[in-house]
């Protein structure tokens, strides 16, 4: 086990995190526009072929929060588009991102059919 | 009925409020507000699949507890005044539509309570009716669905955020009976203070609730303390702050005889609920249950209830437009 | 106090009437929390290697276990929880992706299977879906401009 590379996701996905947090709190965006201001940058990042630099360095600190969701959508764009021309990207992004979108989706289709929805009691 | 200054009624002879009741969820019953309630659920989906279902079930079980409790039958009451905040006023409308009562849905958002008392007791008075049926209603669940998020998304609530209170309450006015009575209203006018921020009710609901204080105080000719206690409902913690410091700008201090029913529902720290409750329920349930048995034990002789509305929806919201707020105000005595 | 006299002042004196989060307890929660998310997907991409699987679907798989994980949570009346002390500690993660997913699909399951859940589901991830593949495909697009010489278009 590599625990550098632990901390290191630790770290940079928590920094990542508190950007979110000082957003929530100090301006009045939310979630929802939150999560796609994070999608965005990402995507951009991802395009320029800044973000890889974080992958390499945090790993799953840089992947697993949104902005890594939509480098990858960009990573996966752009390979495509090397592979297979033009039609690349309209296929590469959505094709790299499937795991998660699809799981999340099925999934929270499962969660609706067992479970209601409860009262936050705190 | 006789006008008084600039929008203000007298009643002629006053309004007998003859029975009233109240049905609060389980955040409510674990309020310190509790004992005052007729009813407290132990789930807010009382046995239905939805909330929309469980809400319109407050509001009918709510009106046939107070109708019972009155005495009076159902067929002799002459009209059934009724609110709530979901979207074309369904939990009344679903909850009364066996009633069999003339029915006079309302949309004042949470000021509905004191919208409908206002204009039953102008009815009485007028000798159009005899006997009416005022009631509100909301439900924490069904209002975060419809105004907010879905419950389970893993969000936090700004420190001004209220709380919806799941509850509803009625009351039955009569023309005749021993009080306690409504002698006099002041409904008020649209404000809008230019607050955009749909987490901070209180603070865009609180000039329309000094307007409307203001003009009764000036066209009745009294003073704040005439009244054992002025209720607002519900402009919660920040509301109420703010409305001291707005009546207190106009000279008038009403620091020691003010509350707020939002305020009165629970309990801020044990309860998390931020600056306090709000809802058409909220004034409905605080009324029906507190106020009233208050007014019946005489510790409270005389009361001025003044129920705010923020007139807002999503799509408002979403548009960037400002929340106009509403102030009604009803003053109820024993005499 | 003296009276407000327009909008702009009663704004103002309405922000320094409202309370602020506690901003650097909720920092400290986002902080941890989220790391905390990014480091078990670290463990899990550690584990994926060591069995010899590639690193695309090694973060693949990452993201997955986590959307199950969310998912789960969520379902089990949990994840709102969460959220309330984490804030974007658990928003900012695939998790929160996840449970901006679930949670209105859980929500409106009254509505209906079709029009309840499977509209709804979309209310918070439609838009993040819309803005991150549109980005993505303006990406490939400037890249094919850039780079026309060295591509076979087809």
């Amino acid at each position: 086990m590599d625990w550098m590379m632990i901390l290191k996701a630790f770290v940079v996905g928590g920094a990542i995190c508190v950007i979110g947090q000082i957003l929530i709190d100090k301006t009045k965006l939310t979630p929802a526009r939150i999560l796609v201001a994070y999608v965005t940058i990402g995507a951009i990042l991802g395009g320029l072929g800044l973000y890889k630099y974080l992958i390499d360095f945090a790993g799953c600190g840089a992947t697993v929060p949104l902005t890594g969701f939509g480098s990858l959508l960009a990573k996966g764009t752009i390979s495509e588009v090397q592979t297979t021309g033009f039609i690349g990207a309209f296929t590469g992004g959505i094709k790299a991102a499937a795991g998660g979108i699809s799981a999340a989706i099925f999934f929270g289709y499962i969660a609706s059919l067992v479970s209601k929805p409860k009262i936050k009691k705190q | 009925m006789k006008k008084v200054g600039n929008q203000s009624y007298i009643l002629n002879k006053p309004v007998n409020i003859a029975a009233t009741a109240s049905i609060v969820g389980p955040k409510e019953k674990e309020g310190p507000l509790h004992q005052f309630f007729d009813q407290c659920l132990e789930d807010e989906f009382w046995g239905e699949s939805s909330w929309e279902k469980a809400e319109s079930k407050l509001v009918k079980e709510a009106v046939s507890m107070a109708i019972s409790k009155s005495g009076i039958a159902s067929s002799n009451i002459d009209f059934c005044f009724a609110g709530d905040l979901l979207n074309q006023c369904i939990a009344s409308s679903f909850g009364l539509r066996e009633t069999n009562i003339p029915f006079i849905g309302l949309f004042g958002a949470c000021s509905t309570f004191v919208e409908s008392m206002i204009i039953a007791s102008a009815l009485i008075d007028g000798d159009f009716a005899t006997n009416t049926i005022c009631t509100a209603s909301s439900h924490f669940c069904s209002a975060e669905k419809q105004f907010r998020f879905p419950l389970e998304l893993g969000n936090q609530r700004p420190p001004s955020s209220q709380w919806t209170v799941t509850g509803s309450g009625a009351a039955i006015l009569t023309k005749d009976g021993t009080g306690p009575f409504i002698t006099s209203f002041t409904p008020g006018k649209i404000v809008d203070m230019g607050i955009k921020d749909a987490n901070n009710m209180g603070a865009a609901m609180a000039g329309a609730a000094e307007d409307t204080l203001i003009r009764h105080l000036t066209d009745t000719g009294r003073e704040p303390n005439y009244y054992d206690v002025i209720l607002t409902g519900d402009l919660g913690y920040i509301g109420k702050d703010i409305l001291i410091d707005l009546v207190s700008s106009k000279g008038y201090n009403i620091k020691d005889i003010y509350n707020d029913c939002g305020v009165l529902m629970f309990d801020k720290e044990k309860q998390d609920t931020h600056s306090g409750g709000s809802g058409c329920g909220c004034i409905a349930t605080v009324f029906s249950g507190f106020v009233y048995q208050m007014l019946q034990e005489k510790k409270y002789k005389k009361v001025l209830m003044i129920a705010t509305g923020a007139l807002m929806n999503s799509t408002s919201t979403q548009q960037g437009e400002s929340i106009p707020g509403i102030a009604h105000a009803i003053s109820i005595e024993v005499l | 106090m003296k009276a407000i006299q327009s909008k702009e002042e009663y704004q103002s004196y309405v922000d320094a009437k409202t309370p602020n989060s506690p901003i650097l307890k909720n920092c400290f929660n986002a902080f941890w929390v989220g790391g905390l998310i990014c480091a078990i997907g670290q463990i899990i991409f550690g584990l994926c290697k060591s069995r010899g699987i590639d690193e695309t679907n090694s973060y693949t798989i990452v993201s997955m276990t986590l959307v199950f994980a969310s998912a789960f949570l969520t379902g089990l009346n949990v994840f709102n929880k969460v959220g309330k002390f984490a804030g974007a500690g658990s928003l900012i993660p695939i998790t929160g992706f996840a449970n901006s997913i679930v949670s209105p699909a859980m929500e409106y399951k009254s509505e209906g299977y079709v029009m309840g859940v499977g509209a709804k589901m979309f209310t918070v991830a439609g838009p993040v879906l819309v803005y991150g593949i549109s980005t993505s495909i303006v990406v490939g697009l400037i890249y094919i401009l850039l780079n026309t010489q060295s591509l076979v278009l087809i």
